[in-house]
């Protein structure tokens, strides 16, 4: 515990921005081939592929330089930079400027909009025109690199080169008043290991200069390009990767911040075998007189190894067919091209590669995840080798008058309108596709009209609808209604969390005439969808639902009416009974609110809770034990390996933002409403939040009636007490990266990436209450549990959500949104139907008192409803609309 | 007093009260239903282009509407007036054939501002009013570009736009404003060429006023209509020093809320906000009373968002007195002091810990 208490520092707002920067190297004319190639031939469009390449493997800064004297460089960088402009995905990250020549610099200086950097200017040509470039840097509002150059040339021992800095730093700072924390030196990585001895020292020389730049030029940056440093190694790509993963690993301990590198392409330190890791240090180090020869003796063995990864190839022995099959029972796209391409020319047409080879593996892949013996995971990758090969195929097939592969049925799926939720719905379509159902997936937020619209343009033959949140519920009711008004008679499939069988039957399949079925969960959809869309079976199918669902109906209607519930005043006088008198309610460190980003991912990647993951996947059992299950521990332990290695990457490569708000307000209850204020003083209301009261008859008479009003201190006892609240989210990245993966064909990643930033954010919320607890409202200062007693929520005090059982009135959000400004705080946004933007979000109240506990609301009754809506300023037919889940009679039947 | 002691009592009282700022020009305009001839006045009967909107012109044509407006403002309580030159730049000038007149334009609107600020003065000892000299954002955008087909072309370029608006600001300065003011910002680029342009005119003439930045929030995206969030617009114009910067137009004061709570959060500097009376109706009028604009605005006060506040298309007097008496008690924003860091943008902000 000690050990998390010491990290706890970190993630907060003053810890924010980069600790090491990686500046893209690729969109430069003189260090990237074909970026030079695609300029000269005039491909800017291409060229802009370049860039955003750069940005999605993780560069943060872009190093733009078009010094090539074939070109025109100034108008090059000219319109790159204005053709930038116009790529948000690009242009989202500031731009390096990139040449030796300061009228380019220039140039490139007034088409930028956001600060940039310059690179470089030096003081090689003297101090006159060092500081006339300096003051115009200034004018334009950019940062810059200074080379470790004078008039006597660059310099190559570290004395030299912080001598250099430090004039520079000097007239920067005191002459042009320029920002020391605008500064940024590189002074100069020259090769090493090029068997000329003076190079030796090279290596060293830059670390040493960095440390004494950073300790002695307070607020100056240290940076550098790489490529130089390994170049008498080059074509032996492991070699020279060790290199810089070595020397970058010790600038970087000496305070190099920033390197111009070709992100994404950096090996670990720790990665690096070690005999070539310590042969490379020493070179980098200059630690012995024979370090070359030593690195030279063991290159030649490491050369073309850099990926070599060992397999067992023997499949690879079997006919095109039975490769293909194979890859895709194994979900292996490593050779799907090679083979796309081999079936293509054997069997002459792509359809028949399609519907022979392909179909038949996928079948084995059916038969196989039918019988239960494949399970989800699996079976989204072999949909991942699937679609690969197929987008392999389709520019053959639209040169084909028939290209029309033959397919089971069309389906329309979408997260309806006011959601955002869409892990399920993609589950399903991978199944359904992986079924041979062609799938027109609208995304999330989806509105009726657009449905209805795709569903008659594409001629589908089902349509799917899913949700998570409550008020989604109604929104699908609406939608079912709107396909009767036009007249639609195709199926309608529900899914998704919040969905029920009860639900499907009494709220939606009544407001429409055609069949309309819920299915459970993805290894349900096929047998779903096989059977209505069969000639012999639909017509008995459908029967059969319809009166399996009249049934629950007129079961429903009975328990409802059976039901006794107490009057709100009962349920009032039957509420928790604390002695307020001899209770000091804890006081919060801080009143207001408390903001972090950029929050230590580690922090949270070990808290997780993995159960909910293997879930998602529809593998359920406890965890770790079901990495040991005898039927599924083999599926499980693949997709776990698979969630960590993606974990890291979100992590390593920045895709998750972490960022949270808490806020701490002085508070009194008042009946079933909590108020409050504006400070410590009590007088002015901040704010009410409304709460709702359980109102059913216990079996046992010593239970109360709860209401979340309840565990905070009444008003008229005069006890200063307190509430907090909380918004968390793992960023809107996410769903950007995943949108680019599925768009790659592979949903596999995609969701696999969701499941986990929920993930994220859920433990996120879990580290923030238990920061709550010990620390920030700090009643439990000695608390100290174990990952699966925080799970288990073995502790004192709750984080109730507005939408979930205690409090499912998700219009209760908008308040504690404006309490905490959470969206200008963590950029979590709300849709119309309350649900959180981006999915990966985490929002609540905190109640500290020791009574204070989760419970689900149940069933309320109109009397409640009535006094709800008039406390809130609402009106009764709003409040039932978003209750709906929640009222124990029929709105309609009560209204006539 | 002098424009150097008014410049020192702005700085200290700054630190003081909030400040109030006027409201709309063009609304209040609107209800001296000018035609054409009303326009030209008798000085540009003649002139060979149509001038009927070009509100700037006024300030040549008729100045005694331009001081009435301003006075109002004042005896609603502003403490600061802009001046009548938003689009009073050679770019924005040429639709009316009158560039020619820039200088001028400028010139007369510090003058007839200050006018009707001493007037004020005079009025009631002891107060203190300042004319800030309004630039623009022009008609036209550096980063974006007019032509869906060629996404590299430009109708102007930071040269052409650091010229035009280093005009504007000598015949401003000239005229007796006491501060600049770059506002409604739609491209960042455009006001980093009139920082450029403003900082080239400081260095030459030895006078440097405290300057303004404004820039807008164009929808509910959050970002301007060049693609910049807030933070990263602030990022870009820091350099310039500014004694304020903020958002103005575009949104009404509940929707700008959650964007001017970013820029207060990360701005280093006074904080500055004027909103429009609401989201235009569906007549392009606005329909926000002054009650409404001043409880919002009032809001943001008591939760320590603002220095400076005012307010933009659609505010008229009554706005305005709503909003200052609303403020009045308040104390404003403490400016936040962020830790050292090289603060750099794209479209989003990025920062390195020195």
């Amino acid at each position: 515990m000690s050990e998390t208490m010491e990290k706890t520092e970190t993630g907060e707002v003053t810890e924010t921005g980069a600790r090491f920067v990686n500046i893209g190297e690729r969109t430069n004319v003189t260090g990237s081939a074909r970026f030079k190639r695609l300029i000269l031939e005039g491909d800017y469009e291409t060229a802009l592929d370049v860039a955003r390449q750069q940005v999605e493997s993780g560069a943060q800064i872009i190093d733009i330089n078009m010094d090539e004297g074939m070109l025109d460089s100034k108008a090059a960088m000219v319109r790159f930079l204005n053709m930038i402009a116009s790529e948000p995905d690009i242009s989202k990250v500031p731009v390096m400027i990139d040449s030796s020549k300061w009228e380019i610099i220039e140039a490139g200086l007034k088409c930028v909009q956001g600060k940039s950097v310059v690179n470089s200017i030096s003081l090689k040509e003297g101090e006159e025109p060092f500081l006339k470039q300096a003051r115009l840097v200034r004018r334009y509002g950019a940062a810059v690199v200074v080379m470790a150059f004078d008039e006597e040339g660059q310099a190559d021992t570290a004395d030299r080169k912080f001598e250099i800095c430090k004039r520079s730093y000097d007239l920067l700072v005191g002459t042009v008043g320029f920002a020391p924390e605008d500064i940024i030196f590189d002074p100069n990585i020259f090769a090493v290991a090029t068997g000329i001895e003076e190079h030796n020292d090279y290596g060293r020389a830059f670390i040493e200069a960095t440390r004494r730049i950073r300790t002695e030029l307070p607020g100056a940056h240290v940076s550098g390009g790489l490529s130089n440093l390994s170049f008498s190694f080059r074509g032996n790509n492991s070699v020279r990767e060790a290199i810089h993963a070595v020397f970058l690993f010790h600038a970087i301990k000496a305070g190099m911040d920033m390197a111009i590198v070709n992100a994404g392409a950096l090996p670990v330190y720790e990665d690096i075998p070690e005999d070539l890791r310590e042969r490379a240090e020493d070179v980098v180090l200059n630690r012995r007189d024979d370090a070359t020869e030593r690195l030279l003796e063991i290159a030649e063995s490491f050369r073309g190894q850099a990926k070599a990864r060992e397999a067992d190839l023997t499949w690879r022995e079997q006919d095109v067919s039975g490769r293909l099959s194979y890859a895709l029972v194994h979900g292996i796209t490593d050779f799907i091209d090679e083979d796309v391409e081999e079936a293509r020319l054997s069997l002459g047409r792509p359809l028949d590669v399609i519907e022979g080879p392909l179909m038949s593996g996928m079948n084995v892949v059916g038969d196989l995840f039918g019988a239960g013996k494949m399970f989800l995971p699996q079976v989204v990758k072999s949909a991942r080798v699937m679609k690969k090969a197929v987008a392999i195929l389709l520019p053959y097939m639209e040169q084909e008058a028939d290209g029309k592969a033959r397919s089971n049925g069309k389906i329309l799926m979408a997260t309806v309108k006011g959601d955002v939720h869409d892990i399920g719905k993609n589950i399903v379509g991978v199944v359904l596709q992986c079924n041979n159902y062609e799938v027109i997936d609208l995304g999330v937020m989806v509105s009726s009209a657009k449905i209805l619209e795709t569903a008659k343009v594409e001629k589908v033959d089902a349509i799917g609808l899913s949700g998570l949140i409550t008020p989604s519920l109604e929104e699908m009711s609406y939608v079912a209604s709107e396909m009767k008004r036009e007249g639609m008679s195709l199926p309608l499939l529900i899914g998704g969390a919040t969905t029920s069988k009860v639900h499907t039957a009494v709220k939606i399949a009544p407001n429409y005439d055609g069949p309309v079925v819920y299915v459970t969960d993805a290894s349900r959809a096929v047998g779903v969808t096989g059977n209505l869309f069969s000639a012999s079976n639909s017509q008995n199918f459908a029967g059969e639902i319809s009166n399996e669902y009249e049934k629950i109906r007129a079961h429903h209607a009975r328990g409802n009416s059976g039901a006794k519930r107490l009057t709100l005043e009962e349920a009032r006088e039957n509420a928790t009974q604390i002695d307020w008198g001899s209770y000091e309610p804890p006081k919060p460190s801080f009143l207001g609110t408390k903001t972090f980003d950029n929050y230590d991912l580690g922090e949270l990647a070990e808290r997780i809770d993995w159960k909910p993951f293997f879930q998602a996947w529809e593998l359920h059992g406890r965890f770790p034990e079901i990495l040991d299950d005898p039927k599924v521990g083999e599926t499980a332990r693949s997709l776990y390996d698979d969630g960590l290695r993606m974990l890291d990457q979100m992590i390593s490569e920045r895709w998750v933002r972490a960022r949270a708000v808490v806020g701490f307000w002085p508070a009194a209850s008042d009946k079933d409403d909590i108020i409050l204020f504006t400070d410590e003083s009590r007088t002015e209301r901040r704010s009410v939040l409304h709460t709702l009261r359980q109102q059913r008859i216990h079996s046992r008479a010593d239970r109360a009636n709860l209401a979340l009003s309840d565990f905070i201190a009444p008003l008229e006892t005069g006890v200063a007490d307190y509430i907090g609240g909380f918004v968390v989210t793992a960023g809107e990245e996410i769903d950007g990266r995943a949108k680019k993966l599925e768009a790659a064909h592979d949903d596999y990643d995609a969701i696999l990436m969701k499941v986990i930033g929920d993930r994220l954010a859920e433990a996120f919320a879990e580290r923030m209450h238990e920061r709550v607890r010990t620390e920030f409202w700090g009643y439990a200062p000695g608390e100290s549990l174990s990952n699966e007693q925080l799970i288990a929520e073995d502790y004192r005090g709750i984080r109730p959500a507005p939408g979930y059982p205690a409090c499912p009135d998700h219009t209760e959000k908008p308040e504690l949104f404006r309490l905490l400004d959470a969206q200008a705080a963590t950029g979590v946004s709300l849709t119309e139907s309350n649900a959180m933007w981006p999915a990966s979000s985490v929002s609540g109240l905190y109640f500290s008192h020791p009574e204070s506990r989760y419970f689900g609301l149940g069933r309320i009754g109109r009397d409640q409803v009535a006094d709800y809506a008039a406390r809130k300023g609402a009106t009764v037919e709003e409040v039932e609309r978003w209750l709906a889940s929640n009222l124990d009679y029929d709105p309609k039947a009560a209204a006539a | 007093m002098n424009r150097e002691d008014r410049i020192k009592a702005f700085e200290t009282l700054l630190g003081e009260r909030i400040f109030v700022m006027d409201g709309a020009m063009g609304t209040m305009v609107q209800g001296y239903n000018l035609d054409e001839a009303g326009y030209r006045g008798e000085r540009l009967a003649d002139h060979g282009s149509d001038l009927r909107g070009n509100n700037d012109i006024l300030n040549l044509t008729r100045p005694e509407i331009v001081e009435e407006i301003h006075r109002a403002y004042f005896d609603a309580g502003s403490d600061i007036v802009e001046t009548n030159t938003f689009s009073a730049t050679t770019i924005a000038q040429a639709d009316y054939a009158a560039e020619d007149l820039v200088y001028e334009l400028n010139f007369e609107g510090a003058r007839i501002a200050r006018k009707a600020a001493d007037a004020a003065e005079a009025a009631e000892p002891g107060r203190i009013c300042f004319v800030a000299g309004a630039l623009g954002p022009t008609n036209r955008t550096a980063s974006i570009s007019p032509d869906v087909n060629d996404p590299a072309f430009r109708n102007t370029n930071f040269d052409e736009l650091a010229g035009a608006y280093k005009e504007a600001a000598r015949g401003l300065i000239e005229g007796g404003a006491d501060l600049l003011l770059v506002e409604t910002i739609f491209d960042t680029l455009n006001a980093k060429a009139a920082l450029f342009g403003i900082d080239e005119l400081a260095e030459e003439t030895g006078i440097r006023l405290p300057l303004m930045i404004s820039g807008t929030i164009t929808d509910l995206s959050g970002r301007t209509l060049s693609g910049q969030t807030p933070e990263a617009f602030w990022n870009s114009v820091r350099h310039a020093k500014p004694i304020s910067v903020g958002l103005n137009c575009a949104l009404g004061a509940h929707q700008l809320r959650g964007f001017l709570a970013e820029l207060s959060r990360v701005a280093e500097t006074c904080v500055s906000a004027y909103p429009n009376a609401g989201l235009p109706n569906a007549f392009g009028g606005y329909d926000e009373t002054p009650e409404e604009t001043a409880r919002e605005i009032g809001a943001w006060a008591r939760d320590g968002l603002v220095n400076i506040v005012g307010g933009c298309c659609g505010t008229t007097p009554d706005h305005i007195r709503a909003i200052a008496e609303a403020v009045k008690d308040v104390p404003p924003r403490e400016i936040p002091k962020p830790p050292r860091r090289m603060r750099l943008s794209g479209l989003e902000p990025f920062e390195v810990p020195a």
